[in-house]
């Protein structure tokens, strides 16, 4: 393992710090996680990202960098040791780099909101969007592997740490509502793609939990009640 | 092969901007489609069908959309001349960070602060004003945010440069005055033949988001 001087501010809970963790292991370094509960959050978190306060922020010979898709671009400049995670030509790059955005606007937000949402009639469109992405998603997948494993080709690329961060919250979602939202009869690479990656020695280990994760998610839901009663 | 290079754009939006830039920075010969957005192109439709949204640069036929990617694709392909992200990672990232916070934050908080009114209006107008001066600390003390040269970071932000006249006006402030250090910088740019050369006449910018303004509040 490479010798370096690596902190990650992350929590177990976090699929944008499970990014990160994901491309370190990939490049095979050695680095000292520091789990933040983010209640309160710790002097060395405020100080590193004082724009946003947020996790993961990674810090390299005390240097931070914070937001996870730039850390994990990051990491595979400075490393550049096999594997690639991103892609070698300039035209797959900006593919891979939109779907990861992409992953961030379409996918994350409406099941950040499924979390929170109570109503019947707005779960039902968050669900539909949810559907939408991941219709997207195995489109993109079946041109970007090219019959290979993973989006990025023989190994974990750029949109597979993207998309499969959220892996285990997507579990969560499916257990709380009762419903699957990546199935196998509708996205069938997907799904196949979603064992392989969890599989992955990059990857396994370090997956949250689902029924720990369920025990998180249910908290943070009463959590944001109180403190929407609160508001009102 | 000669390169086959189109810009699907509208010539009042800072993303675009930022692309033209990228595009003069580099010396590339392009075709500049301009788009109707109440009635967008097929060819638009086509090869944005995810976003549907302007920039879009077609380069041999292939799509490349988002304006922060594709300026990386640009300084990428066209690496001989005029780099326009630094070398060093760590810089890489700083620039790519400011670049993405500047996405996140200014045009959001743009329509919020001028579609509202009264108390609202004077909220969003804070953080607005606010983002600005966060964006001006971390240029500090350097000529421009890439240190000596003009960089990513630079070419992301300056574009708004022409749209500042039209954040003025609509909430009678100046921007001179609450960011001094940034207006020297953007001006600075100005200097710069590829910046001053794209961007639009800010009373022009502004008289296009006027009428923008009536044809929502028409509807």
């Amino acid at each position: 393992m490479a010798q370096t001087d690596l902190k990650l501010l992350g929590g177990w809970f976090s699929p944008f710090a499970l990014r990160v963790q994901i491309a370190l292991n990939l490049k095979g370094l050695d680095y000292e996680l520091i789990e933040e509960t983010l209640n309160p959050k710790s002097d060395l978190l405020l100080q590193s990202n004082p724009v946003y306060n947020k996790i993961p922020v990674l810090l390299h010979a005390d240097k931070p960098i914070c937001e996870s898709a730039v850390i994990v671009e990051y990491i595979d400049e400075t490393w550049t040791n096999a594997p690639s995670i991103l892609p070698s030509n300039a035209y797959d790059r900006a593919n891979a780099r939109f779907w990861s955005t992409y992953i961030d606007d379409k996918w994350f937000t409406p099941m950040k909101s499924l979390l929170m949402a109570e109503d019947d009639e707005a779960k039902k469109a968050l669900f539909g969007q949810m559907e939408e992405a991941l219709e997207r998603m195995e489109d993109a997948f079946n041109k970007a592997s090219e019959g290979k494993p993973f989006f990025g080709g023989d190994t974990i690329g750029l949109i597979d740490i993207a998309f499969g961060s959220f892996l285990s919250w997507l579990s969560v979602i499916e257990e709380m509502n009762g419903r699957k939202v990546l199935d196998v009869a509708k996205n069938p690479a997907l799904a196949q793609w979603a064992e392989t990656f969890a599989a992955d020695p990059a990857v396994k280990g370090i997956l949250p939990e689902t029924l720990k994760l369920l025990e998180f998610a249910n908290a943070l839901k009463l959590k944001w009640a109180a403190e929407a009663a609160k508001a009102k | 092969m000669a390169d086959e290079v189109v810009l699907l754009d509208t010539w009042a939006s800072m993303f675009g901007m930022r692309v033209r830039i990228a595009l003069a920075e580099k010396g590339v010969n392009y075709e500049y489609k301009e788009e109707d957005l109440r009635n967008k192109s097929p060819l638009l439709l086509q090869m944005n069908p995810i976003h549907q949204k302007i920039p879009v640069l077609v380069h041999n036929g292939k799509p490349i959309c988002e304006s922060s990617i594709i300026v990386q694709y640009i300084d990428e392909v066209w690496s001989d001349k005029s780099p326009i992200l630094p070398s060093d990672p760590y810089q890489r990232a700083q620039a790519r960070f400011w670049v993405d916070y500047i996405d996140k934050m200014v045009y959001d908080t743009w329509r919020k602060y001028w579609l509202s009114e009264g108390e609202e209006h004077e909220r969003w107008k804070k953080e607005f004003i606010s983002i600005f001066k966060q964006l001006e600390e971390a240029l500090g003390d350097k000529p421009f945010y890439g240190g000596d040269t003009f960089g990513f970071l630079d070419l992301g932000l300056i574009p708004f440069y022409s749209w500042f006249y039209t954040f003025e006006t609509y909430g009678n402030f100046k921007m001179e005055a609450e960011c001094p250090k940034l207006m020297s910088w953007a001006k600075r740019c100005m200097q710069r033949e590829t910046v001053s050369n794209t961007l639009p006449d800010e009373k022009k910018v502004y008289a296009h988001v006027v009428g923008m303004k009536k044809a929502l509040e028409s509807k």
